[in-house]
């Protein structure tokens, strides 16, 4: 039996003029993990930020735990816990007392909040750490400590705004592993968004990809890449060892091929359409002088996904349609990974 | 949402941000050192009329003298009034010190060593002095003064006319002694008939020390709270820290307000710094009741609040923050009466300085502080600082509210 905890409706977000989100209308499942994926300036952290009462809707409803982000904003207050991009931790207090503080604001009676400030600790193997000051940690432990800092209210939902951007691959694989626990050992709802599409696929059971300020496509992992499979499209990596970009140039301009890319020196990957579009790229390939050494076929990612649905690739920023100056988003510019490390 | 729980959180974000502060060695080193700098160097800087000492000042003593006949040896003998001044003239000087004489051939010599830096003024006594005064004519002198240094100038011409007019006034009385045989108890009656002498309305006399710190301790109240308040808050905003608060189930109220109990409070220590400081070290003596000074610094912090909540809704941004307070400081600062009475200023800032919380704050301070005023006597005062505060916060706190969420 499912029950939605989150239904969205319409909702919008101008900033003089510039639309960042554009009338989003969805649900997320209790217990899911639902994921926003999307380039960088999409309109995702805009919608966690109205979703978790930070932002006000220019248009439309949204509902979170029952209750209207906009009327009864203090009560949805209660049952969120946030990550957003930028850390939430004061640097010069000790794990504890940061943990202490937020608790704090949310009147949690004081032997429960000690004993929860514990269990979380232990949760992520920071104990040893607890009177330690936040400052003196490395990124991937303070991360650590700003996931569970967003656990002391024990909210039913758990919102994430891009958790593993600027983490080192150690770190980023140990958070992934935290949200998997927190959603399966307490049953929290996670709401994530994030621009990598192996971390999409890896952790949230539906994904809505978005793009512009919408949602450009809503299914399981599954189901999107079977957008891909379903369609004409086959995706072939070829091994060249005489790759030559003059080789590439005569490929792309075969009416079959749809895109090729470079993967290395000697591999390529195409994605080619119609029947029979094998032997016409190997026919393509031969006839432009080229040795195929080995060719197998791909199962379809998300990122072809993404390019299927938006024509272009998810690292692209939206900035080629809007000018990077107008974009007046959440004071937030292009992220570097160096924007969590302080 | 219960008016507890609103203190309660803003006491739990004051806590934090206090716990910050003291964690941070170096600021709290700057916490006592700002204020004594400040005391330091206003209370040096700015001369008071008794600093004056050894200044270069040199005699042109160019008195022609006058011969006269000695009766007892029948021959004639010159005699030189000028000489009789300049012994008189050292003699006060070894009292006050005030000089270090020296002589000089006339006004071009004094021109120039005034021109070069190495006198501040100069005393010509006129070539006809004695045979002036042998006449019963007055006796000319001449004080050349530095006009490049104004306040150095004015000085002078106090110190020089004085010295000049209690020498005058012992000749005078020499001479109706001695030629009229007045007795000498009666001459100072005849030579100046109104005796005056300057009474304060508390014992004591006020160095600039006095004048200065009640200012300083509300400049720095104004100060803790106008710049330290959009500053911790843009500080957070920038950092993200700020969306945690705003997340949990907390007032906005809470937030403005814990903030505000942090900035207090560092303000309030670096005012209880300064008032020891100036009364151990400067010798400020205090006059009034100590809780009408802690209530003043207190009701100060409420006059400035709203403004500081007010910048804090404005300015997104820390950097722009900073910019906005340093704008707004130094006018106020300057024209509130902390440094310079307000009545040494020109009318239109005398006009600006009336609409500034911190003129009401520094004059009520200074009342209770230097003059021993009762509360009924800064009420005034109170009035207008409360009304400040009052208006301010009700235009700032709907303002910062609607700049919390945007």
């Amino acid at each position: 039996m499912t029950e939605s905890v989150i239904q969205v409706s319409g909702l919008t977000k101008q900033f003089d003029g510039f639309t960042a989100v554009d009338h989003v209308s969805f649900e997320v499942q209790k217990g899911e993990i639902f994921g926003f994926l999307g380039p960088n300036g999409a309109g995702k952290s805009t919608t966690i930020r109205m979703l978790c009462t930070l932002s006000r809707p220019t248009d439309g409803t949204a509902t979170v735990a029952g209750f209207d982000v906009v009327k009864d904003d203090s009560r949805v207050r209660q049952h969120i816990g946030l990550v957003s991009e930028k850390l939430i931790m004061y640097n010069d207090l000790t794990a504890r007392e940061n943990l202490r503080l937020f608790g704090e604001l949310y009147d949690i009676p004081k032997e429960t909040l000690q004993r929860r400030i514990e269990k979380l600790l232990t949760f992520v193997r920071m104990e040893k750490w607890a009177d330690a000051r936040i400052g003196t940690f490395s990124t991937g432990m303070k991360q650590r400590i700003n996931v569970i800092r967003a656990l002391v209210n024990q909210p039913e939902i758990l919102f994430l705004d891009e958790p593993t951007l600027g983490l080192d691959p150690q770190s980023t694989v140990e958070i992934r592993e935290l949200v998997r626990r927190i959603n399966i050992e307490n049953g929290t709802t996670i709401i994530l968004t994030t621009h990598m599409m192996v971390e999409a696929d890896l952790l949230c059971n539906r994904i809505g990809v978005i793009d512009h300020g919408k949602i450009v496509a809503m299914d399981t992992p599954a189901n999107l890449k079977k957008i891909v499979s379903g369609t004409d499209t086959t995706v072939l990596e070829f091994e060249i060892p005489n790759l030559t970009p003059a080789l590439l140039t005569a490929l792309g301009s075969l009416a079959c091929i749809e895109s090729t890319t470079r993967e290395d020196d000697t591999h390529v990957k195409i994605r080619a359409k119609g029947e029979g579009c094998f032997d016409a790229v190997i026919d393509g390939i031969r006839t432009n002088g080229g040795q195929v050494k080995g060719v197998r076929n791909l199962e379809p990612t998300l990122e072809d996904v993404f390019l299927q649905i938006t024509g272009r690739e998810v690292r692209e920023q939206v900035s080629d349609h809007v000018p990077m100056a107008d974009r007046r988003g959440p004071r937030h510019g292009p992220r570097t990974p160096s924007s969590r490390v302080r | 949402m219960g008016v507890k729980r609103v203190l309660r959180h803003s006491g739990w974000i004051a806590w934090k941000d206090l716990l910050e502060f003291s964690r941070s060695k170096l600021r709290l080193v700057m916490l006592v050192l700002m204020p004594l700098f400040m005391m330091v160097m206003v209370g040096y800087i700015f001369p008071s009329g008794t600093s004056i000492s050894n200044q270069p000042v040199a005699i042109a003593n160019q008195d022609l003298g006058v011969s006269v006949l000695v009766p007892s040896t029948n021959t004639t003998t010159t005699l030189y009034m000028g000489n009789e001044f300049v012994t008189g003239l050292e003699a006060i000087n070894n009292r006050t010190g005030m000089m270090e004489l020296s002589s000089s051939s006339g006004f071009n010599d004094i021109k120039t060593r005034i021109q070069d830096g190495s006198l501040s003024g100069g005393i010509i006594i006129d070539p006809s002095f004695t045979r002036d005064l042998m006449a019963g004519r007055q006796g000319n002198i001449t004080v050349v003064t530095d006009q490049s240094n104004p306040q150095m100038s004015a000085m002078m011409q106090t110190v020089l006319g004085q010295t000049i007019a209690a020498m005058g006034k012992q000749w005078a009385m020499y001479d109706l002694n001695t030629t009229y045989h007045i007795s000498m108890t009666l001459t100072p009656a005849l030579i100046q008939p109104f005796n005056y002498q300057f009474t304060g309305i508390v014992p004591g006399n006020p160095n600039y020390f006095q004048f200065v710190a009640p200012g300083i301790i509300s400049m720095v109240v104004m100060m803790s709270l106008m710049t330290g308040l959009p500053h911790a808050i843009s500080y957070e905003k920038d950092m993200g820290t700020l969306d945690g608060m705003l997340v949990a189930p907390t007032s906005r109220l809470s937030i403005i307000l814990g903030k505000v109990l942090a900035q207090t409070v560092r303000g309030v220590v670096q005012a209880t710094i300064i008032f020891v400081l100036a009364v151990v070290l400067f010798g400020v003596v205090v006059y009034g009741n100590l809780l009408l000074v802690a209530a003043l610094i207190l009701l100060s912090v409420f006059s400035f609040v709203g403004l500081g909540i007010l910048i804090t809704s404005f300015t997104d941004k820390e950097e722009t923050a900073t910019m906005v307070m340093m704008t707004l400081m130094f006018p106020m600062m300057f024209l509130s009466g902390v440094f310079f009475p307000i009545q040494q200023m020109p009318w239109f800032m005398q006009d600006i300085a009336q609409v500034l919380p911190l003129t009401y704050a520094t004059t009520a301070l200074r009342k209770v502080m230097v003059l021993g005023a009762s509360a009924s006597a800064v009420f005034p005062e109170i009035v207008i600082l409360l009304g400040f505060g009052i208006v301010l916060l009700a235009i700032a706190v709907p303002m910062f509210r609607k700049a919390m969420t945007r």
